[in-house]
């Protein structure tokens, strides 16, 4: 009698592993989904500010059109950007110029009283804080959903149901992830 | 112990906090009954049981409104129509962008965000779960912290609500607040009705049979009242130390920015002074020791006992101790 039902036991486990392990990948897959739509609320909100930023500074610092231009520049080719990667490079090119431009802005002490600014200011850092912790929380959950499709045995699973390993939202440019070189020698 | 674990822990917990609570009332009441009724169907016995299914009930489903209400805590949004002062509007909305920002690295909705016009810096977090949170800042610590701190201080909190050490302590703080209000009643009535109860009281005890057994549970009961109100302050005390620092740790975590927290307990430590708006029984929600006790200064078992909040100084130090800035 036992040896007739032990069969349908490892197969009532089998199954039950089965919609385990399914189950909690699904599961991921919705939070990495979800995660990466937060960073997209936020890349679209800094895309919105940007405008804003300009036409304020604008006035002020007319000697700075070329800073302006890039920002504005970056913004436009930032926004078409598709799929994680290749919005990780254009975002990293807008980040940048709006770091210049906040470092420029420093030269001009009429902006610091300007209250609309420094609110603009307080919003457009926040929004770069909210992109930042937005994909710290989308790498580390895809990081979790692809090392879990690809550990023996899940991975079975996981290529049979056909899930595929999400993109990590990563730093691609070669100009941000390069080592700055420091010259100590003295030579002139 | 993995976020999971703990949030296993503290829904546990709270359900043993409530259960202990609906047991030590039913007690109560029912000593009522053996001592000043002496009827056969503890009548106060269920009716004790009953006030404190309520109360269990009422702690968990709004036990945070009885916590915001009772520091005096405002919504931001009403501050912020309030007010027309440039600068302050824009420390509020900065409040409530770093509010945002650390749920965002929590993946956990945005808590509301309250305002306690109270000059001494503090915070602290409330509600059922992280669907239902809020998050409450005093004055004082918005005129103290910059951005960063406040940062660190707020992904403390965030760290409270996504670990559910807010349910556990936001209960434990509406039943500590119930009992204090009902020894103090019990108390009181013991006062008024023990010239009355006396003869009832032999009277319960000779169809009892065993008066020795009636005696031992009379002195039980009148302890227990006595004691109710100490229990419960051990037992918030109990539950709020070891939790402070492993908020400190996945607050940090949050903002891979140890340091700026360490800085900001020292301002706050710093400013010690007792926060006025906080109620005695919500003191171990809160970040730093409201009662203005200089935890750091205080040493041994007894001091160790009756904190709140484990030292500042061993706080900041672990904190330093994460970025290596020793």
């Amino acid at each position: 009698m036992f040896l007739l039902l032990l069969p349908l036991i490892v197969v009532v486990l089998i199954v039950l592993w089965v919609v385990g392990v399914y189950n909690r990948l699904i599961f991921l897959r919705n939070q990495t989904t979800n995660g990466w739509r937060q960073i997209d609320v936020q890349l679209k909100r800094r895309h919105d500010l940007i405008p804003n930023l300009v036409n304020t500074v604008k006035g002020v610092m007319e000697f700075e059109r070329d800073t302006l231009t890039q920002v504005v520049e970056a913004r436009a080719r930032a926004v078409t950007a598709t799929g994680p990667a290749d919005a990780a490079r254009k975002e990293g090119e807008l980040s940048q110029a709006l770091g210049r431009l906040f470092a420029l802005a420093e030269n001009y002490p009429q902006l610091h009283a300007n209250e609309n600014v420094k609110m603009l200011q307080e919003e457009l850092s926040s929004t770069e804080n909210k992109i930042g912790f937005a994909r710290q929380f989308y790498n580390d959950i895809a990081t979790k959903y692809n090392i879990s499709q690809q550990t023996f045995p899940a991975n079975m699973i996981a290529s049979s149901f056909g899930f595929k390993p999400a993109e990590l939202f990563e730093i691609t440019d070669e100009a941000d992830r390069a080592v700055p070189t420091v010259d100590l020698s003295m030579r002139k | 112990m993995n976020l999971l674990e703990q949030q296993a822990k503290n829904r546990r917990r709270t359900w043993m906090v409530m259960i202990v609570f609906i047991a030590l009332l039913f007690f109560l009441g029912y000593g009522v009954d053996l001592f000043y009724l002496g009827t056969d169907i503890p009548v106060a016995g269920f009716f004790a049981f009953a006030i404190g299914g309520v109360s269990a009930l009422a702690s968990y489903y709004s036990g945070d409104r009885a916590v915001l209400a009772s520091s005096h805590a405002v919504p931001i949004g009403e501050v912020l129509t309030r007010t027309s002062e440039e600068d302050v509007r824009l420390k509020l909305t900065q409040v409530e962008n770093v509010v945002e920002e650390m749920a965002i690295a929590a993946g956990l909705p945005k808590p509301n965000v309250y305002v306690i016009g109270d000059t001494d810096p503090n915070a602290f977090a409330t509600g059922r779960d992280p669907g239902h949170a809020s998050i409450a800042v005093t004055q004082g610590l918005l005129d103290a912290l910059n951005r960063e701190e406040l940062q660190g201080v707020v992904a403390h909190e965030m760290s409270h609500v996504r670990n559910y050490d807010i349910r556990l302590m936001t209960v434990v703080a509406a039943l500590v607040g119930a009992i204090m209000l009902l020894s103090d009643w019990a108390t009181r009535g013991m006062r008024w009705g023990g010239l009355g109860g006396g003869s009832r009281r032999s009277g319960s005890r000779d169809r009892g049979g065993g008066g020795a057994v009636a005696l031992v549970f009379l002195v039980l009961w009148i302890v227990g009242i006595i004691l109710a109100p100490i229990i419960g302050q051990a037992l918030a005390m109990l539950v709020s130390r070891r939790r402070e620092y492993l908020a400190d740790a996945s607050g940090a975590e949050l903002t891979r920015n140890p340091l700026a927290l360490a800085k900001a307990l020292e301002k706050i430590e710093f400013a010690a002074d007792p926060t006025e708006s906080i109620k005695r029984g919500t003191a171990s929600l809160c970040i730093a020791d409201p009662l203005g006790r200089k935890a750091g200064l205080r040493e041994g078992f007894l001091a160790d006992l009756f904190a709140t909040h484990p030292p500042m100084v061993k706080r900041i130090a672990a904190l330093r101790d994460m970025a290596y800035a020793h």
